[in-house]
């Protein structure tokens, strides 16, 4: 027996069976949450895939249930998701660009950054208290009060620190190679955040914006707290128009005792479910695009 | 102070470079924060010559580089104190704009750069900022033929820059320097990252540009300055070992044969370095 073989104790076996215990319990973890997932989701097709049909989609809600439908609140969501977008997109971006591009490396700037990544942890209830009183009370006059307006005023606040964050890791990201390369030939910042960073970082950026759509879509709190109705019988005409969106209607078709409404709300959740399906389904599209863009 | 002597003022056999030089570096201190990175460094860049920066790592080569064309700028906490001119114009004057001074002194760097776009479009992009109106894609093919690359890519000038070789993204690089019409050329070890052919094709395109540009190149390889070089600057730390400065500097022919610092001697010599 040679030095080597004492002074190691290989134990080759007990090492791979650590390792074969670490995978299994891996694999059971993921298992969790796939078959929880599948559960749900087999449960709300059987309840409400049935009920899934053009009369649903187009009528509006009813006192009975088989005549109730989804119309307004498909509508307001769609309204309200695309306006939020239309505000929380520049701000949040301009916002990200100005902290990695411009901000100078300060305490101040620090202590902003900190703050903008806390305020994606702050309750969304909180977010519609701050709606509810300065979009719906003191900006009135503008909003109409609990309009769609502030509604989607109030989600693009809610959504722009987890764009803000986003977009700054996108623009992270960036190799400073190419900065220096833009400079070097005697460009502006502007030109060079305009034609390389943006471009570079837009993936990224797109994809957090997504995402925080999809999380914003089903976002009930703070539209209750801004006033958002549970009935509403007529689409939205004006930006000043009252509306509803798709979880606070569920929730109100949840909470009824009729059997009937709850297949209504089941096929409500499909629909919700399509809809945030399809929106990360784009997500992906647009950063496979915009990547093969860079590529080729 | 007497052991920098020698380097606090311009070098007695280059004050004949005086007259001819298009780029001055005098007395330059530069400093990264409260660290020192640059002590008393003269510098003459002479007009349609290459002038090689060598000397070891950490000794500043790149720092008193990137001072004529204002890149230290971007550094936070960068100060770069003494004269540096262009054509007798202080390049650090409050009225002097950086971004005009690097559109007329172009820069090439270590690690091939090219923007994630097409050959077409990294040649022509420098240009459109810069607000040439006349024939675009006359002014990509002057470009690229002046970098010895046209015929290589003539077929595929809308493919993405990132499908060439290292050693032609390298000289697209230095055709998008060129294409923006500048007429000083920094290079900063343009050679490091490619292979020896590679290397070679962009030290003969270096012989062919110097008709038209002043280059200035930082490299680590000694024979590389010997090769392609007409005056050389040797840069080492100073004796305390704290800030970079030019210890000589002259025809590369005289600094490599007959070198008047003995730190000259002694690193070409390869005793240390």
């Amino acid at each position: 027996m040679s030095l080597r073989d004492i002074a190691f104790e290989h134990q080759l076996a007990r090492r791979h069976l650590k390792g074969r215990i670490f995978q299994v319990l891996a694999f059971a973890a993921i298992c969790v949450g796939l078959v929880m997932l599948a559960l749900l989701f087999f449960d709300v097709l059987r309840d409400g895939l049935g009920r899934l049909s053009w009369q649903f989609l187009t009528s509006f809600p009813s006192r009975r249930p088989e005549r109730a439908g989804i119309l307004s609140p498909l509508v307001g969501s769609v309204l309200m998701v695309t306006l939020m977008g239309v505000f929380a997109f520049p701000v949040g971006v301009g916002a990200a660009i100005y902290l990695e591009e411009y901000a100078p490396k300060n305490w101040l700037t620090d202590l902003i950054q900190i703050n903008v990544a806390n305020l994606a942890g702050v309750p969304s209830i909180i977010y519609g208290l701050l709606g509810l009183e300065i979009f719906a009370r003191w900006l009135a006059n503008y909003t109409g009060g609990r309009s769609l307006l502030t509604g989607s005023l109030t989600m693009a606040l809610l959504i722009l620190p987890i764009v803000i964050v986003s977009a700054r890791e996108a623009i992270r990201a960036v190799p400073n190679d190419i900065r220096l390369a833009a400079l070097a030939l005697g460009a502006t910042k502007w030109q060079m955040v305009r034609s390389h960073v943006l471009p570079y970082a837009m993936p990224g950026i797109l994809t957090g914006m997504i995402l925080a759509v999809s999380r914003a879509i089903g976002e009930t709190a703070p539209l209750i707290t801004i006033g958002a109705l549970t009935y509403v019988a007529f689409l939205p005409d004006s930006l000043k128009s009252q509306f509803t969106v798709l979880p606070i209607q569920i929730f109100n078709w949840v909470s009824r005792p009729q059997a009937g409404f709850h297949v209504n709300a089941a096929a409500g959740i499909i629909v919700l479910l399509a809809i945030l399906l399809s929106l990360n389904a784009l997500a992906i599209y647009l950063r496979h695009r915009f990547e093969q863009r860079l590529k080729r | 102070m007497t052991v920098h002597l020698m380097t606090t003022t311009a070098p007695t056999n280059v004050t004949d470079l005086e007259n001819v030089a298009v780029l001055k570096a005098q007395n330059v201190n530069v400093y990264y924060g409260t660290k020192q990175a640059l002590r008393d460094v003269w510098l003459y860049v002479p007009e349609h010559k290459i002038t090689a920066l060598i000397g070891p790592s950490g000794c500043g080569k790149s720092t008193l580089l990137r001072c004529f064309n204002r890149m230290n700028d971007l550094i936070p906490n960068a100060r770069v104190e003494g004269e540096i001119t262009y054509r007798g114009q202080n390049l650090y004057d409050p009225d002097i704009d950086p971004v005009e001074v690097r559109r007329r002194i172009g820069m090439v760097f270590q690690k091939p750069n090219p923007f994630p776009k097409s050959i077409y479009e990294n040649v022509a992009w420098g240009a459109r900022i810069n607000g040439y109106r006349g024939d675009m894609d006359e002014l990509v093919e002057r470009a690229l033929r002046r970098a010895a690359l046209w015929d290589e890519v003539k077929d595929r000038l809308h493919d993405n820059a990132l499908a060439l070789s290292g050693g032609q993204q390298q000289r697209l690089c230095i055709a998008r320097a060129i294409a923006v019409e500048p007429e000083v050329i920094l290079m900063d070890e343009p050679a490091s990252a490619l292979d020896p052919i590679a290397t070679l094709k962009i030290e003969d395109l270096m012989r062919e540009l110097k008709e038209r540009y002043t280059i200035l190149i930082v490299t680590h390889n000694m024979q590389q300055a010997a090769r392609v070089s007409d005056y050389t600057a040797m840069m080492m730390l100073t004796e305390d070992g704290r800030a970079g400065t030019v210890v000589e500097f002259g025809e590369t022919e005289q600094v490599f044969t007959r070198p008047r610092d003995p730190r000259t001697e002694d690193y070409i010599t390869g005793r240390f370095g």
